[in-house]
């Protein structure tokens, strides 16, 4: 019934769907989710694509089947989603596989063009011959003119779109010379001339869209935030009408006013009230904190969260557009769109760099027609050099080579880059943004004081606690080693556990002791008889929070803490790590309008966080980290994700920024002193093919060699 | 120079071989899934057994 909608019909009469799966972490969570659902005789094919999280599953019988393949995923611990492929393949996508296509053309195109330059290059007119020559030129012509035509597409259309809108960006000077040199060249076959450039147009488009592919990519990874964030939002929820029925309906039939029946385990569909029953809600997605939150009648609910515990009805008083899952995704789309204006340092250059060279073309013509007198063929011949020798090839590498050479560098740290321009963000930030939970902590309870329990005690609370999933009794689990009694458990909602006699739990539930106003995770063992015991629990800070923090601060950054949890709790990890400013109990949106207050007066922002309630401040921050432990829309909204307990990769991705950016000057700094000597020779009419491809390649290759002294970087402390 | 008439066709229909190679092999999804692929070779296939 859930997934009818998703499910296809395949040619053999047999059923196929596709599921996004979200909550793995290796990739052996492949093979668990493969097998679980090959033992089922029904399955033919079931396939998870670990890149990109989506499984397809397809089957012989009927079509209420693939309830039974999604309850089976959720089960094991997994979100399924249902979705729809068609709407999952983006026009990105898209336009990453034509990059790739192009790519493949011009390796192609430049290979082969090869095979004829050489001999070209190496032999006189004596020796080759002026047939052999010319022949040459037209097996070039035929190789490079389509392949100029195909592969250029990417860069004219970009060209076209920056001209139609009276603006200028690196894609003109580019496509300016990739068309005249083409014709020029092709000029010269026609008329039996000596020199052709059909090796150098295809050459520097195919070290472009190396540049340019490698981007595309980094940038595709990025992009589907929003869209599996949307995925959220599909599903059904049980409605009970004003009669007494019940009926299943999606999610976006849902309107206010309207009663629902929440299951134990299902998602609740929209914002509202409980009416009826009290269960605890997992409401990670929303606030990003890890504790589960107890509601009772009157207790408001949001969408995207999930009851855990008990069957609950709920009064629905905000549906689909309205709710706060709905606000945090707009939010995010309108604070992505905001980054896309972000002016990269390429297209800054960019702005005088193609007028001037245009310019100089056009004189270098005129001059040639009214100082040298020579013939207009010979003049433009001469134009079209300073254009193709000018062309941006090393200035087109200078970005993008250093951007994979350091993203290789910390990918093999534990840190992802997932957007080109995250780097030269990074290294402007004035300010640095953490989230708390799971972000300056761990964002999992841990067990204190260890040592201090009685044996006795802590070997009956570890038996009692294995039995339930709670994140305090997981704690209790994880610090207790030895041998567990075999008990019959029985859990309470929202107040504990027990077994005859025993007790653990809540203060209030488990004690009779009054509560002292003290704000603390704690659990009582209550064995009757005996005074009770108390295990106390705390959210541990990453080992090097303070240390960071205080390196970032002595680089001159400003640090602040802005959470969502308890005024009080947010001053004492902000006090315990020694962050500058703080501030506790913000709403997702209220952490929004902080970053952008700050953005506003002129700063620039990175955004640490992990919750779902940070994905809007990620996004509308400067640049983005998050933890490989955050959810994974919130790891999709950031531009930087990073693995591991501690700190660390914050400090080193932003030394990495700060030496990238050095290098990205440097590399146009040279870009720009070859310019200036091969120019001279351009506008002097001296330069032949094999200078033009000797210029090109070494320029790119000096560029790519500055760029490669990332790796002798030493990490930074 | 003759041996040129059978030596640039021939270059270039390898070249283009590998080429129509490449996009069948997009066309396939060879590359959609590179991660999973690596792993995937490490599992024993269990209902082969």
């Amino acid at each position: 019934m859930i997934s009818a909608h998703f499910i296809t019909v395949e040619a053999d009469d047999s059923h196929s769907l596709n599921v996004l799966v979200d909550g793995m972490h290796c990739p052996s969570c492949v093979a668990v989710i493969e097998g679980a659902l090959k033992k089922n005789a029904a399955i033919t094919i079931a396939r998870l694509n670990l890149s990109t999280k989506r499984l397809r599953i397809v089957w012989n019988g009927a079509v209420g089947l693939g309830d039974d393949w999604i309850a089976l995923i959720n089960a094991m611990g997994y979100r399924a989603m249902p979705f729809d492929p068609a709407t999952a393949e983006t026009a990105e996508k898209k336009d990453e596989k034509f990059l790739l296509r192009c790519l493949a053309v011009a390796g192609f195109a430049s290979g082969n063009l090869m095979l004829f330059s050489v001999p070209l290059w190496s032999s006189d007119m004596a020796e080759m011959g002026n047939a052999t020559r010319t022949l040459f030129h037209w097996v070039q012509a035929m190789i490079a003119i389509p392949a100029a035509v195909y592969c250029g597409i990417p860069f004219y259309r970009s060209a076209w779109k920056a001209l139609r809108g009276f603006k200028t960006n690196m894609d003109v000077p580019i496509s300016v010379a990739v068309i005249l040199a083409t014709l020029m060249s092709l000029f010269e076959t026609i008329t039996r001339g000596t020199h052709s450039y059909f090796d150098s147009v295809v050459m520097l488009l195919f070290f472009l869209l190396i540049g340019r592919y490698l981007e595309a990519r980094a940038r595709g990874r990025a992009r589907s935030a929003a869209h599996d964030l949307l995925q959220m939002m599909t599903g059904f929820s049980t409605v009970l009408r004003t009669d007494g029925t019940r009926e299943t309906i999606p999610l976006s039939e849902i309107t206010e006013g309207m009663t629902l029946l929440v299951a134990a385990g299902e998602k609740i569909g929209a914002d509202g009230v409980v009416l009826l029953g009290s269960s605890d809600i997992d409401t990670s997605l929303i606030t990003g904190e890890t504790m589960p939150c107890a509601v009772s009648v009157g207790a408001a609910l949001f969408a995207g969260t999930i009851n855990i515990a008990a069957p609950i009805t709920m009064r629905v008083t905000k549906a689909g557009e309205r709710s706060l899952l709905s606000e945090i995704i707009t939010l995010m789309e309108s604070a992505e769109q905001a980054q896309a204006k972000y002016v990269t340092i390429a297209d800054k250059i960019s702005g005088w760099y193609t007028p001037a060279v245009h310019a100089l073309a056009a004189a270098t013509f005129a001059g040639w027609m009214i100082w040298g007198h020579t013939e207009w063929q010979v003049a433009l011949l001469y134009a079209a050099t300073v254009l193709i020798i000018t062309c941006p090839c090393a200035l087109g590498l200078a970005v993008p080579v250093v951007q994979v050479l350091a993203s290789g560098k910390l990918m093999r740290s534990g840190i992802l880059l997932k957007s080109g321009s995250a780097l030269e963000r990074l290294a402007t930030i004035t300010h640095a943004v953490f989230d708390k939970t799971g972000t300056l902590t761990l964002g999992k309870p841990e067990l204190l004081h260890k040592g201090t329990y009685a044996a006795v005690d802590f070997q009956l609370a570890a038996s009692l606690a294995a039995q339930s999933k709670h994140p305090l009794s997981q704690a209790i689990c994880a610090a207790y080693v030895g041998p567990l009694l075999p008990l019959v458990v029985h859990e309470v909602q929202g107040c504990g556990l027990e077994t005859e006699g025993v007790k653990l739990g809540k203060r209030s539930w488990a004690t009779n002791l009054p509560d002292d106003g003290e704000n603390i995770m704690e659990l009582w063992l209550a064995v009757d008889g005996k005074a009770p015991a108390r295990f106390t629990f705390a959210d541990q800070l990453r080992a090097d929070a303070t240390a960071i923090i205080t390196r970032l601060q002595a680089a001159g950054i400003t640090t602040l803490l802005l959470s969502g949890d308890r005024e009080e709790i947010t001053r004492e990890t902000a006090i315990n790590t020694g962050l500058n400013q703080y501030e506790g109990a913000l709403s997702p949106v209220q952490k929004t309008e902080k970053i952008a207050a700050l953005k506003a007066s002129g700063a620039q922002v990175l955004m640490v966080g992990d919750g779902l309630n940070d994905a809007p401040s990620l996004a509308s921050a400067t640049i983005s980290m998050s933890p490989a432990s955050a959810m994974d829309i919130t790891q999709n909204a950031a531009d930087i994700v990073f693995q591991g307990d501690k700190l660390q990769p914050v400090l080193t991705a932003w030394a990495t920024a700060k030496f990238s950016q050095t290098l990205v000057k440097q590399n146009f700094a040279l870009a720009i002193l070859y310019n200036v000597i091969a120019i001279p020779l351009a506008v002097a009419g001296m330069v032949t093919p094999l200078i033009a491809a000797i210029a090109m390649s070494s320029s790119s290759l000096l560029v790519i060699g500055n760029a490669m002294r990332l790796n002798a970087m030493k990490e930074a402390k | 120079m003759t041996i040129l008439v059978y030596l640039i066709p021939i270059a270039l229909t390898l070249g283009l071989a590998g080429l129509v190679a490449f996009f069948w092999a997009m066309r396939n999804e060879q590359f959609d899934d590179l991660d999973g692929a690596a792993h995937r070779v490490l599992r024993d296939d269990e209902d082969e057994l």
